[in-house]
């Protein structure tokens, strides 16, 4: 029934850009993700699918040790990004995040102006060398984050003060602003309308050219639309991994197949 | 009946009237309470409240109006000729009140009947005796006149608390009555208590707005009594203050004004940093448990009385500062001075600013951070670019909340700064403040009504104006915040 959805995705081989192997995730005595093994490519698109509670932004935010934050979380395992071990004592959080961005399930803008919200990251990585440089970077992220049309006249307003889909689009914007070379999107377009979901979707075609993304959603039609790699989670296993167009056409665990024709979840 | 007792009785309506309201909404339900609007035990409140609180209300009136009534009527009796050199009709009134006390009181303790009362009207001369044997003191001979307006006005208070007696527990049993007339299963008991309930919660709030109104009305009368001995532009203007107690003195508010906001000033620039950087480090960096013990260990300090303070001011802060910085510094040997009162005010306000800035902090959404750290801040980053600027209007209403805690503080004041009203840039010299000389103002000998003692209340009204206006702007900058995340 997905046939007509897939696109004609290019499957060539890439590079691994994230290699996470054996991950476990215990949030107290939780085990939220088990034995879950995964390679990320560079230049592509991966989603995660599978039903709520089932890990998937847990998973996520061991991609970029967001999950530091958090007293009570544990991640055993390893999680390579280039070959090099994220979770390592040499690695600085902080620098691993500025490679690998994130936009948030809830869209959270800064109580700062629509400007100053995208400005934040270029600022503190020092990516533009004066401020016209940076209003070409603010302008050009939010084009990218498809709501620069709705904001070009307000940019001094607080980021709070716009509409759920429209902040989201401002954190998407905020997120791509900083250059990752990953970009975790954790169901960025779950409070947005058809419209600006179809720009968002642009807009991850667009990076895939040059960067890695991975994308959350409890839409197929959207993973099967945007990704050229599908995860698929349960109970906090990784059922299944591959090719999105196997994945929807062909699947080879039963639960994945009853989850995309509906059935758990 | 005394009044207590009467209301007693009223309340005993009441209780009773719950139970028959309540089985009385039972029965008119044939026994089955589904059929009922609402529960029975509202039926039962209802017939409570209808019993008790209109007549408590009018007991409450009836007891603030009595004695005025009585005092009317008996006042007239009294004759110009009854009212001694240099006395005034309220102290007559005051002996009469006590010789009708006393009449009260001997008549229980047995050494008087109400006959021989009733006989006395001749021979006044044993009263005074009597009236001392039961431990009432009246001051002079007793005056016929006198005597006969205390026996009225024992007349009058007892029939007058038979009225009430009567007036009240009708209007108690009438309530009562009316109620439990009105039961059926229709009756929305529930409803009724809910007004109930809310006139109860209206009442309570608008004490606490009264109480502010009547404390503003207190010194506002007082100040314009003091204004129209003392003119108005001499006590804002002045820069000197210097009381005397045989007149002539200068009231000028400038010195202590000057105190106040140098104290002040000196401690809020050493607690809110301290007491910020503090909050910081509990709400973002602490560990749970340094946490746990760090955070009730610092708001202990809001909990050691001020006269500690004091006392840690004046004899190790002063001297400490006095040894080591006034003195080879060449700036003063006063050992109270601003500095000193400051400092140990501000200590004392570190808590009020870590504790409320840790809260403000606390409550900025953790998705903030989230946002923050995701795009490759680091903390101090995120801190100083998000967390701060967000909780900024809750910070700042900490330390406005904060100053108003330092203007009005005293005892600290007062040992750590001293009491020479000086109006001077040097923090090491003795300077004093707005509450200081409220305090030594009103604990003088002279006399009330004098500019002198007066002034006080002209210096109350202006430190309540300032911290009034101080706190509304921190409620409305808080107020502000709220809005924030919405
Ligand atoms: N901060 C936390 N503390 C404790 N348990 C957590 C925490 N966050 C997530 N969990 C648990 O981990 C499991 C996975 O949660 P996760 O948020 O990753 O699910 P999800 O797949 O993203 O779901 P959804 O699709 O609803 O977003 C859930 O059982 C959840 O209860
Ligand atoms: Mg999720």
């Amino acid at each position: 029934m997905y046939d007509t959805l897939i696109p004609e995705n290019a499957v060539d081989q890439k590079e691994i850009k994230i290699n996470a192997e054996d991950v476990q995730v215990y949030y107290g005595d939780t085990h939220a993700i088990k034995d879950v093994s995964v390679k990320i490519e560079d230049k592509t698109v991966t989603a995660f699918i599978g039903p709520s509670g089932c890990g998937k932004s847990t998973f996520l935010r061991c991609l970029n040790r967001m999950n530091d934050t958090i007293d009570i979380c544990r991640v055993e395992g390893k999680i390579l990004l280039d070959g090099e071990d994220i979770y390592d004592k040499k690695v600085d959080p902080v620098q691993l995040r500025a490679k690998v961005g994130m936009v948030f399930q809830k869209p959270n803008p800064f109580p700062k102006s629509i400007y100053d919200n995208i400005a934040y990251g270029p600022r503190i990585h020092g990516l533009a060398k004066n401020k016209a440089d940076l209003d070409v970077i603010v302008e050009k992220s939010l084009r990218r984050g498809a709501i620069w049309d709705e904001v070009k006249d307000r940019l001094d307003q607080p980021g709070t003060g716009l509409s759920g889909g429209q902040q989201q689009r401002l954190c998407i914007a905020r997120a791509v602003a900083t250059e990752p070379e990953v970009l975790l999107m954790d169901e960025p377009c779950s409070a947005l309308d058809p419209i600006a979901t179809a720009q968002v979707e642009e807009l991850i075609d667009e990076l895939r050219q040059d960067y890695s993304v991975v994308i959350v959603t409890h839409s197929m039609q959207q993973a099967a639309r945007v990704s050229q790699k599908t995860a698929f989670f349960h109970l906090g296993n990784l059922v299944e991994f591959g090719e999105t167009s196997q994945i929807f056409t062909n699947p080879v665990d039963p639960r994945t197949e009853s989850y995309i024709t509906g059935r758990i979840g | 009946m005394s009044a207590g007792l009467i209301i007693l009785v009223v309340l005993l309506i009441a209780c009773a009237g719950f139970f028959v309201g309540r089985s009385r909404a039972i029965a008119t339900a044939g026994g089955d309470i589904r059929n009922l609007h609402s529960r029975p035990n509202y039926y039962g409140l209802t017939v409570a409240l209808f019993s008790a609180a209109p007549a408590l209300m009018i007991a409450v009136l009836w007891l603030l109006l009595q004695p005025l009534y009585i005092e009317g009527q008996v006042s007239e009796m009294i004759a110009p000729a009854d009212i001694p050199e240099g006395g005034s009709l309220s102290l007559v009134m005051t002996d009469v009140r006590r010789i009708a006390d006393g009449l009260d009181v001997a008549v229980d303790a047995g050494t008087l009947t109400e006959d021989r009362i009733e006989d006395m009207r001749a021979d006044l001369s044993d009263l005074r005796t009597r009236l001392g044997e039961v431990g009432i003191a009246v001051a002079s001979e007793v005056r016929q006149n006198v005597f006969m307006a205390a026996k009225t006005y024992r007349e009058l208070a007892a029939k007058l608390r038979l009225a009430m007696a009567v007036i009240v527990i009708g209007a108690s049993l009438a309530g009562a009555a009316f109620s439990l007339l009105r039961i059926n299963p229709d009756y929305r008991a529930r409803n009724v208590s809910e007004h109930a309930i809310k006139a109860l919660l209206i009442l309570s709030s608008s004490v606490a707005i009264l109480t502010t109104v009547g404390i503003i009305f207190s010194l506002l009368f007082e100040t314009l009594h003091f204004f129209r001995l003392y003119p108005a532009k001499d006590f804002f203007f002045s820069s000197i203050w210097n009381p005397q107690f045989q007149g002539g003195s200068d009231l000028g508010i400038l010195p202590l004004l000057w105190g106040t906001l140098y104290v002040s000033f000196v401690a809020l620039i050493f607690a809110v940093p301290i007491g910020l950087l503090a909050a910081v480090y509990l709400s973002e960096y602490a560990s749970k448990h340094v946490r746990s013990f760090a955070k009730p260990a610092i708001e202990i300090l809001a909990g050691i009385p001020t006269i500690v303070y004091g006392l840690f001011a004046l004899i190790t802060v002063g001297p400490l500062l006095r040894d080591y910085f006034a003195e080879p510094l060449g700036l003063g040997n006063s050992s109270s001075s601003v500095l000193t009162a400051g400092v140990v005010l501000g200590i004392m306000l570190i808590p009020f600013v870590s504790s409320l800035s840790d809260d403000v902090i606390n409550a900025v959404p953790q998705a903030m951070r989230d946002g923050s750290y995701g795009l490759g801040a680091t903390k101090s980053e995120t801190i100083k670019q998000v967390i701060l600027p967000a909780a900024l209007p809750g910070i700042v209403g900490a330390v406005l909340l904060a100053a108003s805690r330092a203007i009005g503080e005293t005892m600290i004041v007062v040992m750590g700064a001293g009491a020479a009203a000086k109006l001077s840039l040097n923090p090491f010299e003795a300077m004093t403040t707005i509450t200081v000389k409220i305090v030594s103002q009103l604990t003088g000998d002279t006399e009330f009504a004098s500019p002198e003692t007066l002034v006080a209340f002209a210096l109350g009204l202006s430190l309540f104006v300032v911290t009034l206006g101080l706190n509304v702007l921190a409620l409305y900058i808080v107020r502000k915040y709220r809005e924030q995340y919405e």
